[in-house]
């Protein structure tokens, strides 16, 4: 059908109520005490572990393993969180297929990791649910210290300050603290409002306060908060979005996807989002994964991803890439946008699309092109780290925040973390361990 | 296929697998059962004298080692021996035995350590027309403390003292049943023989506690709050099982003494290799518990596959082929030298074999090579021991491997010939001359 042929067709409430739960029902369902000691016993506890070393934040992969084995599984999960204090989300979004369970010598030998991941989860959410918050603060420093972000390395950086007995004070510019845990990530990945109860969990520390709706540029400057603080974290994460660049982009029907998978995790009625019948997703990444996934199980009929290069250029693992292809999405690859068709009312109607192609290295366009119909347009060609509230204090690089090997920034007395910073790698897992390196960096320097 | 008939003192069964006397055997009931599903023959469990029946604990009888997936590793009993009247016992023996003529079927036989009882069971279980009795000088709890089981069992005397009254007193073939819970098990197959026995069976359980429960700090299995020591078997105890055979099969007093195998038989492979160590045929039963029945069918398919492939045409072709390759310590070939070699396609890189030599054993399986993760062997090290073999998760990545020339541990000439410790020049009592 020619992208003109048909009716625009956006609404909400496209299947029956019970089907809501069923397609954002858990994705991968939690071991049982059972299923979790079977798969630990897996686990070769191997030496110097390729896992272990995979593992951003360095989390000892054999020793939670063997606890759990051993039937330890608060001692697992202390063993998760010493190093990750967002392990229990961790569990459930790190892209392991990629890092833990790509390098366990499973994987190399029959292609079947160990499911690292799952068991994490089973230890962590053992502790969650069963036992008191691991961690207690050392002696009070009466250090006061700024993190702006109340995301993954916000709060990794928070509870590691909190712990070494210094006081936080965390400036959260949205309603909810949890970042992309609370607003962003695909919703089966997170049931259940976790992000929230891990949030509770991590401040039991005690020492963490958080201010929502506090924006640095808006509500405050980085001056005064180095003013008034003996040390600053900035993990604000990436504001801005990156732009098709195509007349018509801001026509009805062409959606961000960061802003609608916002909007559904905040949605407290599935039913009640209104999505197209037939959806372009721009873009190769998670988020583009996650929408086009979630737009599929809201009941779209026909949800397309297109991206400009080859499957394994993009940056959604193949195993994610699986995950939208499963759940009916159609992945093509080699093309990008080049115009957005309107229907009479100025709304989206369809997108056309040129083929590309790779020489010496350089994507171009062929001239061919092709045309889908659409009723939304999704952009998800990733984000981009506004800097403006910096007041031009800090050195940026590559228009992210400049740090060293400790986090520190250019300015004294500042830290920053998380996808914010140069060479960030849009993972939690990462930000996670920004946050805690910068907090033991802030510490040192503070002790000094 | 393989003819798996065998004859044990005289008792033929269509195969070897017998089900051990214990709970799988406590009735006709049961008993048709594994007739049916096709065990070769069974030991009736152990009948006591007439008079009250027996008293069981009501609260839990087992107790259970598992494996990661529940597999059952081993388990623990104190289930007394049969509480039911000994004449429904007597008729329903004397009806199978009628019903299934071509099956063997012992009765096994626990009664005070008198001579009058045991003449007067003796007696009375003449007329059932089973094929043999086993006596239970094995069972290490509960009648035990009666002076009866492992008591028995335990005093090599007393051994063959009953069996001698039981040799005088029945015509039937005697096998009597050892207990594990001794430190040399010779000299109570020794007395056995002394006394006339026909055979040895063995093992019986291993006097255990499978665990303490550390809400209760109870033993498990637990009776209101107390434990109390049971028998252990299963998969578990078979290399001790295996060893006590062994001992007895090539002790010089008792060689050629029948033995029936128990300890942990599982499949046919484990069956196998008691009848290599001269067991003339074996019983089962803590499979049969976890199982059920039927795995006797994979026992005597893989049994007979097995024997096909090499050759054997009777299970006694094979029967005591070990035996002669058990031997001491001082007589092993100390000119045997051989080294660990890993296949490197087959390795997993899980450096087991490393932290294992590295923290255990002797430094010799690198970690890192030119930079790489790489395990590999020092041959100057490697002394040959297997530990990084018997770690390894991988099937035949390492192999030992014999080498000849100079050892380049020692920088010695191997020796070509065969050498062992008794011409050892370090042993004081080396027969070779001083030179």
């Amino acid at each position: 059908m020619a992208a003109t042929d048909h009716e625009r067709d956006v609404q909400a409430n496209r299947l029956e109520s019970s089907q809501y739960d069923r397609n954002f029902s858990d994705i991968h369902p939690a071991l049982n005490r059972h299923e979790a000691l079977v798969e630990a016993d897996r686990c070769y506890f191997c030496y110097d572990a390729p896992c272990m070393n995979a593992c951003p934040t360095g989390i000892d992969i054999p020793m939670f393993i063997r606890q759990i084995s051993a039937d330890n599984a608060n001692g697992s999960a202390k063993t998760i969180l010493s190093e990750n204090i967002l392990g229990g989300m961790c569990a459930r979004v790190c892209p392991t297929e990629t890092l833990c369970e790509e390098v366990c010598v499973r994987e190399t030998s029959e292609g079947k990791p160990v499911k690292i991941g799952l068991l994490q989860r089973y230890a962590t959410d053992h502790l969650m649910n069963n036992a008191e918050h691991p961690f207690s603060r050392a002696k009070e420093t009466g250090k006061k210290i700024a993190v702006v972000g109340a995301g993954p390395g916000g709060l990794s950086c928070a509870h590691r300050l909190a712990m070494h007995g210094h006081d936080v004070t965390i400036f959260e510019a949205r309603e909810k603290s949890g970042g992309l845990n609370e607003y962003g990530i695909a919703a089966y990945k997170s049931v259940d409002g976790f992000a929230q109860s891990e949030l509770d969990f991590i401040l039991q520390i005690g020492g963490i306060t958080i201010e929502n709706g506090k924006a640095l540029g808006r509500d405050f400057t980085i001056a005064q908060l180095a003013k008034d603080h003996d040390a600053v974290f900035l993990g604000m994460g990436l504001a801005g979005v990156n732009a098709l660049g195509l007349d018509g982009e801001d026509a009805d029907g062409v959606v961000d996807a960061v802003d609608y998978i916002a909007d559904l995790r905040q949605a407290d009625d599935l039913s009640k989002l209104p999505v197209g019948r037939r959806i372009v997703v721009i873009g190769g990444g998670m988020t583009a994964i996650d929408a086009a996934t979630q737009t599929k199980l809201l009941g779209a009929e026909e949800v397309t991803i297109a991206y400009r290069r080859g499957a394994e250029n993009m940056n959604a693992s193949e195993y994610e890439q699986e995950v939208a292809q499963t759940n009916g999405v159609t992945i093509r690859h080699w093309l990008q946008p080049r115009a957005l068709q309107r229907d009479a009312d100025g709304a989206i109607s369809g997108i056309e699309l040129e083929y590309t192609k790779q020489t010496n290295g350089k994507l171009t366009g062929t001239g061919e092109t092709t045309t889908i119909a659409a009723d939304q347009v999704f952009k998800a060609i990733g984000q981009t780290f506004d800097g403006a509230p910096l007041d031009d204090t800090i050195v940026l690089e590559k228009g992210r925040i400049k740090v060293d090997a400790d986090r520190r920034t250019s300015m004294k007395g500042v830290w920053a973390g998380g996808d914010c910073i140069v060479g960030g790698e849009d993972l939690t897992v990462a930000a996670v361990e920004d946050g805690k390196l910068a907090a033991e960096s802030i510490h040192a320097t503070l002790n000094a | 296929m393989a003819d798996l008939t065998t004859e044990f003192l005289g008792i033929k069964s269509p195969n070897p697998f017998w089900l051990a006397s214990a709970p799988p055997t406590d009735k006709a009931y049961n008993v048709e059962r594994a007739f049916k599903a096709g065990w070769g023959g069974v030991v009736w469990k152990t009948l006591g004298e007439e008079g009250p029946p027996i008293v069981n604990v009501n609260g839990p009888r087992y107790g259970v080692i598992h494996g990661p997936d529940r597999r059952v590793l081993g388990l623990n009993n104190i289930e007394l021996i049969t509480d039911r009247p000994l004449d429904v016992n007597l008729r329903e023996i004397k009806q199978v035995k009628r019903d299934w003529k071509d099956r063997a079927l012992i009765i096994s036989l626990m009664v005070p350590c008198e001579e009058g009882p045991w003449k007067k069971i003796l007696g009375e279980i003449e007329d059932t027309e089973a094929d043999g009795i086993e006596l239970n000088f094995g069972c290490p709890h509960g009648m035990s403390e009666r002076g009866m089981g492992a008591s028995v069992g335990q005093v090599p005397e007393y051994i063959e003292m009953v069996t001698r009254w039981c040799k005088q007193y029945t015509r039937m073939p005697v096998i009597v049943k050892l207990t594990p819970n001794i430190t040399d098990v010779r000299y109570p197959a020794r007395a056995a023989k002394a006394g006339g026995a026909d055979a040895v069976s063995l093992i019986n359980t291993v006097s255990s506690i499978t665990s303490v429960n550390l809400d209760t700090f109870s033993p498990e299995p637990s009776i209101d709050g107390k434990g109390s020591h049971g028998g252990f078997c299963g998969p578990a105890v078979k290399p001790i099982a295996l060893n006590l055979v062994a001992e007895i099969a090539r002790d010089a007093e008792t060689r050629g003494l029948p033995i029936s195998g128990i300890g942990g038989i599982t499949t046919w492979r484990d069956a196998a290799e008691f009848i290599a160590l001269g067991c003339g045929n074996v019983q089962v039963c803590t499979a049969a518990m976890t199982y059920g029945f039927k795995i006797v069918e994979e026992m005597i398919e893989g049994l007979s596959d097995w024997m096909d492939q090499k050759g054997y045409t009777s299970v006694s072709d094979f029967t005591g082929k070990a035996v002669p390759n058990v031997t001491d310590w001082q007589y092993l070939n100390l000119s045997y030298v051989t080294k660990a070699k890993i296949d490197q396609d087959a390795c997993i890189k899980c450096g087991r074999c490393h932290i294992a030599c590295e923290d255990t054993s002797h430094q010799a399986i690198t970690s890192m090579v030119d930079g790489e993760r790489k395990f590999e062997v020092i041959d100057e090290e490697c002394v040959g021991c297997n530990l990084c073999v018997d770690v390894c998760p991988v099937d035949n990545c390492i192999s030992m491997e014999r080498i000849s020339g100079v050892d380049p541990r020692t920088g010695v000439e191997i020796n070509p010939e065969y050498a062992n410790w008794t011409q050892h020049p370090n042993n004081p009592a080396s027969k070779v001359a001083a030179e």
